[in-house]
């Protein structure tokens, strides 16, 4: 029958609007407001998923977030979550799911054999059992992922939409229960800016599964409610955030939340909107109001289907109008399971209550008894049947002293057992914040003590462990008048108090574990499979911190964070171990709350707009001309230019060759250039690079490099001084930033009292680097500088015109070329490109890519720093004793030249290798061994820092020609000592080549093509 | 996420600054005169304190500018805020959480 378990009227569920939903391939009905919980038990499904470890039949358990159950795959194909909580997901129309961790169905599963089995699969059972030998790890870990997994994740890219977004507030009330919704209405009415924040589709918390007896202000709670949410919609400042979960709270009150935007519409419903948002909360104030969550008790078969918290059970009677058991034992030890009981013998189900406490007082009791509640007082269930759904629960007195079972045990038939072990207070997010707990013995629960400073919040009501209605409103009213107050809104005081029904309470008995009889299966932790007996094997085995504890038996870390587990599992810790409570202290709660997708943390940052991309003005050039791309920092550089169907290796030595023989052009715009300007712009200089600019004359260029205090490169450049105090530096492309934020460094921290004045104007310049012997040619048609070799010599700049537009053109190679480097406002970028490509082609023009360019370079033993260096090399451990200036008094890192292990014999420096094989290209990385038959342990004297395939060097052997010939730079110990000598170097697969030491210019070592 | 506030712009979020380590760590006017122990202390050696320390930050995602602050490294309390060449608040000794 349809619906078989729903009541024919009540609850918050719109009747008019019938939905229709599969659940494991089967279509079922349901209704607009309820969960997939409630629809579920309406239909009358017991048995919803598969435990983790031992697969065992599992329902559902409460109502909430702390569901460590009802676990589902949502939807299929690329929209499939894994993981959701049936209690969590609002109903939507052709809805469908399946239970995870099932094979082949959820009512029969292969893997519950692992059930028989439990008592050899007890705690730290994979660490025991699948130890040795290590090759078959893997192997094991795949069955063991099989079987003990969770849900699937998606296949495909997930195709939903989210936003991550910033916002601000002076109030933020965590929680629309009553305790939230008071405090939001008094900071509300303060003016202040104010974010109620909620995760259900409607605020009111508990009161929405609460029946019109409960009064507020005079009338039902549920009109209260309604109330006070229109009052606070009419306030401009406040913002209710519906859907809401706060996931984590951090530093300076900056809490993040998952807004479930279309969640509840289902998959490509959602219009514009975005799926989920993940919001930045900034908070001036903060006030928890996050409720409780009730304890299990923890008994024999206590996880069976059909065993539900007492307060869920009332939830799915009152908000959602379905009846999960007709015939019902509510096992507690408190008074507020009654109203579970009362609620549902009015509805017609049998119930009778099993109570720990002997002779149970008060209103509740005598409201339950006067409706004719058989109440079984200090009694206990022992044991329970019905592994698909409970059938049969046997009862027996409890002794004194908490543990011992007295009498004959009873049996009672029943399909639902609701159970109330007492109240947790929410303390999640307080403790995130950096808060401190104190166990409070008289109320049996971790309550809030002390926030940090930093994290000012107030807790409010139930998660402050304050559990009866007046005062989680008076709480309310009094910490939102004063957040308010103290983020500079109202006076303080809080609103005329908002009256509402009482409830008192006897106190509770405590019951953390139930006797039984055998080995039954007493479950603390449900998601994880958790037993006592796991606690006590664990505390036998060692584990006495509560953190090896948690993390050997697992209890506490499913997706459900222990919600429902953990203090159960503190206060049976307690008893093993002989101690109070609070004497095994508390783990640590860690975001987030509630599972977020790392699609709503994303939010819009993926693809393009992930990571930025720099181009060059160039770009369309080089994407028409067939370029291939590398990434260098954000930029994109052509690496190569491949004709026809040539691969990089031919490219690349074509476009070497054609450089060496004509003229090759490179696109340099990315490399980093600052222009520095100021009377102390020298000055300054001086202490930057290591060598003499004082006299630099104006329009001349030079090289220059830059270390750290202790004496390292980071990073090198050629400099021009454009005029007296104006001077235009280049940096390495990637390292850019990084010496635009030392130079300012320097001059904000340390020398102040100079004038200079640093700008980046990388993006300002195009540059086409052209260099070859035909290089001065190509330039001359094009250009009104005077290009004669006395007139622009080497490292000098000219101003001028090129191809009719405004150009600086530096005369610097990297190349050992003639070569030049013109300089155009990065509007003409393209137009110069252009023009020299069209006019080059008369001399035979080619352009060439960044691999090309470290080739040509290396060729001349010029280093790429963060290549050929590391951070552990001095100018003089890569042969540059010439740039450091034996003149000057100070600058940066000199002091560290005298340092013992700087200035000692035998680092690591910089040479050339040759290989024995001309056609074998060294790995770069590869290590520099004494040995042709290398074995462990072995000394590396070094590494290969850079190697290549050269077509314009002549080895030893007189060995080149068109296929190449190899070159390789390296870092070796006492390198400079070791030229001619043979060494080896062992490859990751084996072998081992041999090369010789040699210097590490490789071509034209007189430098005559350069001054050309 | 820290709050900081930019003696320049105000308050902002962490992932607008980049920490600059120690602060009134000055660079030794004549490197040449003195040992390598004292050149050592001032490149290698911080004093890294469970408690107040007074430290460097630039707002980098922001004006660009260096300035200081005086941070509880327990706590990760900030107790003031001001610019580079001011001179720092004075900070009474005090009890923090221990987190």
């Amino acid at each position: 029958m349809s619906q078989s378990r729903r009541l024919v009227k009540g609850g918050r569920i719109d009747r008019d609007k019938p939905l229709s939903f599969v659940f494991n391939g089967k279509t079922y009905q349901g209704y607009e407001g309820d969960t997939l919980a409630s629809a579920l038990i309406a239909n009358d499904v017991r048995v919803v998923a598969r435990s983790f470890k031992y697969h065992r039949p599992r329902g559902v358990f409460s109502a909430g977030s702390d569901e460590p159950n009802a676990i589902v795959q949502l939807e299929e194909g690329a929209a499939t979550q894994p993981d959701t909580l049936a209690t969590c997901i609002e109903l939507y129309d052709n809805l469908s799911a399946t239970s995870q961790n099932c094979w082949p169905s959820v009512e029969f599963d292969i893997n519950e054999i692992n059930s028989v089995f439990m008592r050899l699969m007890p705690a730290g059972f994979y660490y025991k059992t699948f130890m040795w030998p290590a090759k078959l790890w893997m192997w094991y870990e795949g069955i063991i992922r099989k079987a003990a997994g969770m849900g699937l994740a998606p296949k495909h890219p997930d195709p939903d939409r989210y936003e991550a977004i910033h916002t601000h507030c002076d109030v933020l009330v965590v929680g629309g229960g009553p305790a939230g919704l008071a405090a939001a209405l008094a900071a509300g009415r303060t003016g202040a800016r104010v974010i109620l924040a909620d995760a259900q589709c409607e605020p009111g918390g508990d009161l929405l599964a609460e029946t019109d007896e409960l009064e507020i202000a005079g009338e039902a709670a549920s009109n209260w409610v309604s109330k006070t949410l229109a009052e606070l919609r009419d306030m401009p400042e406040v913002r209710i955030l519906e859907r809401t979960t706060i996931t984590g709270y951090y530093d300076y009150n900056w809490l993040t939340a998952l807004q479930k935007v279309t969640d509840h519409m289902g998959p490509d419903k959602g219009g514009n909107l975005p799926r989920q948002r993940f919001i930045k909360i900034r908070a001036r104030q903060v006030v928890l109001a996050t409720g409780a969550i009730e304890r299990p008790l923890v008994f024999a078969e206590n996880d069976r289907p059909g065993v539900m918290m007492a307060s869920a059970v009332r939830t799915y009677i009152n908000r959602y109008g379905v009846l999960p058991g007709r015939s019902m034992v509510v096992f507690t030890n408190n008074d507020t399971a009654y109203q579970t009981a009362i609620d549902a013998v009015r509805l017609g189900a049998q119930v009778t209550v099993v109570d720990a406490r002997p002779a149970p007082q008060g209103d509740v009791v005598t409201r339950a008894e006067a409706l004719g509640i058989q109440i079984m007082d200090r009694s206990v269930i022992t044991n329970l049947h019905g592994r698909m759904g409970v059938k049969c629960v046997t009862v027996q007195h409890l002794g004194e002293d908490g543990t011992t079972l007295l009498g004959k045990p009873i049996p009672f038939s029943c399909d639902l057992v609701a159970m109330s072990g007492g109240w947790n207070p929410t303390v999640h997010l307080f403790s995130q914040s950096g808060g401190k707990l104190r166990w409070d013995d008289d109320k049996t629960m971790f309550v809030p003590l002390a926030g940090p400073a930093i994290n000012p919040s107030r807790s409010v009501g139930c998660c402050n462990g304050t559990m009866d209605l007046p005062g989680c409103l008076a709480e309310g009213l009094a910490a939102g008048s004063k957040a308010a107050k103290d983020a500079g809104f109202g006076t303080g005081r809080a609103p005329k108090a908002i009256k509402a029904t009482a409830r008192p309470e006897a106190p509770l008995r405590p019951l953390w574990e139930v006797s039984c009889h055998g080995h039954k299966s007493r479950f603390h932790d449900f998601q994880n499979d958790s037993k006592v007996s796991d606690l006590e094997l664990a505390s036998l085995e060692g584990m006495v911190s509560v953190e090896h504890t948690k993390r050997y038996t697992a209890t506490g870390m499913g997706t459900d964070q222990g919600k429902t587990s953990n203090v159960n599992a503190l206060a049976i810790m307690a008893r093993i171990q002989g101690r109070e409570i609070p004497a095994v202290g508390t783990t640590t709660f860690r975001p987030p709350y509630t599972p977020v997708s790392f699609g709503a943390i994303t939010g819009q940052d993926r693809r393009e707009l992930f990571e930025q991309v720099r181009t060059t003005a160039m770009q369309p050039w080089h994407v028409a001309n067939g370029a291939v791309f590398e990434d260098v920092g954000d930029w994109k550089r052509p690496r190569y230019f491949p004709q026809g169907s040539e691969d990089m290796h031919a490219a690349v030595l074509r476009e070497c060759k054609a450089t060496r023989d004509s003229v090759g052009i490179v696109d340099a715009s990315t490399l980093g250039k600052i222009d520095i300007q100021g009377p102390d712009a020298a000055k300054f200089l001086e202490m930057i690079y290591t060598n003499a600019w004082a006299k630099l004359g104006v329009g001349r260029c030079r090289y220059g490099v830059m270390l750290s205090e202790h004496g390292m490169i980071f990073d090198d450049g050629v400099t021009t001084r454009l005029s007296d105090n104006h001077y235009h530096m280049t940096t390495t492309t990637g390292g850019a930033a990084r010496v635009m934020g030392w130079l300012e460094e320097w001059l904000q921290t340390e020398w102040p009292e100079m004038e200079v004045y640093c700008t980046s104007v990388t993006e300002q310049w195009s540059v086409a680097s052209i260099s070859g012997p035909k290089a001065r040619d190509l330039l001359a048609g094009l250009t009104d500088i005077d290009l004669d070799p006395e007139a622009f010599p080497f490292m000098a700049v000219r101003e001028g015109s090129f191809a009719g537009v405004p150009a600086r053109i530096f005369r610097i190679s990297f190349t050992g070329e003639v070569a030049y480097e013109i300089n155009v406002p990065t509007c003409y970028g393209l137009h110069m490109w252009e023009t020299l490509m069209e006019h080059g082609k008369a001399h035979d023009i080619c352009v060439y890519g960044t691999e090309t360019l470290h080739v040509l370079r290396a060729e001349k033993g010029f280093i790429i720093v963060g290549q050929d260096t590391d951070g552990t090399c001095t100018p003089m451990d890569v042969g540059m004793d010439w740039i450091v200036s034996k003149k000057k008094a100070d600058f940066i890192g000199k002091r560290s030249f005298t340092r013992s292990d700087t200035a000692r014999e035998g680092r690591k420096q910089l040479v050339g290798l040759f290989t024995d094989d001309p056609s074998f290209v060294l790995p770069e990385g590869a290590h520099i061994v004494d040995t042709a038959t290398p074995k462990p342990p072995l000394r590396a004297l070094g590494h290969v820092t850079s190697s290549y395939m050269s077509p314009n060097v002549t080895g030893p052997d007189g060995v080149n020609g068109d296929k190449g010939r190899s070159i390789a730079m390296a870092l070796l110990q006492d390198g400079r000592n070791r030229m001619g000598d043979t060494l080896y170097v062992a490859l990751m697969d084996g072998r081992v080549k041999t090369v010789t030491v040699t210097d590490p210019v490789f071509f034209d070592k007189e430098g005559e093509r350069t001054h050309g | 996420m820290l709050l900081i506030q930019c003696p320049f712009c105000g308050e902002r979020d962490l992932t607008e600054f980049s920490h600059g380590g120690e602060a009134h760590i000055t660079r030794p006017a004549n490197p040449d005169k003195i040992s390598d122990e004292e050149w050592g202390d001032y490149i290698f050696f911080r004093t890294n304190p469970k408690g107040i320390q007074y430290e460097r930050w630039i707002h980098s995602h922001g004006c660009r500018r260096w300035f200081n602050a005086v941070r509880d490294t327990v706590s990760d309390e900030f107790l003031g805020f001001y610019k580079s060449g001011e001179q720092p608040p004075k900070i009474k000794r005090r009890k923090v959480l221990r987190k």
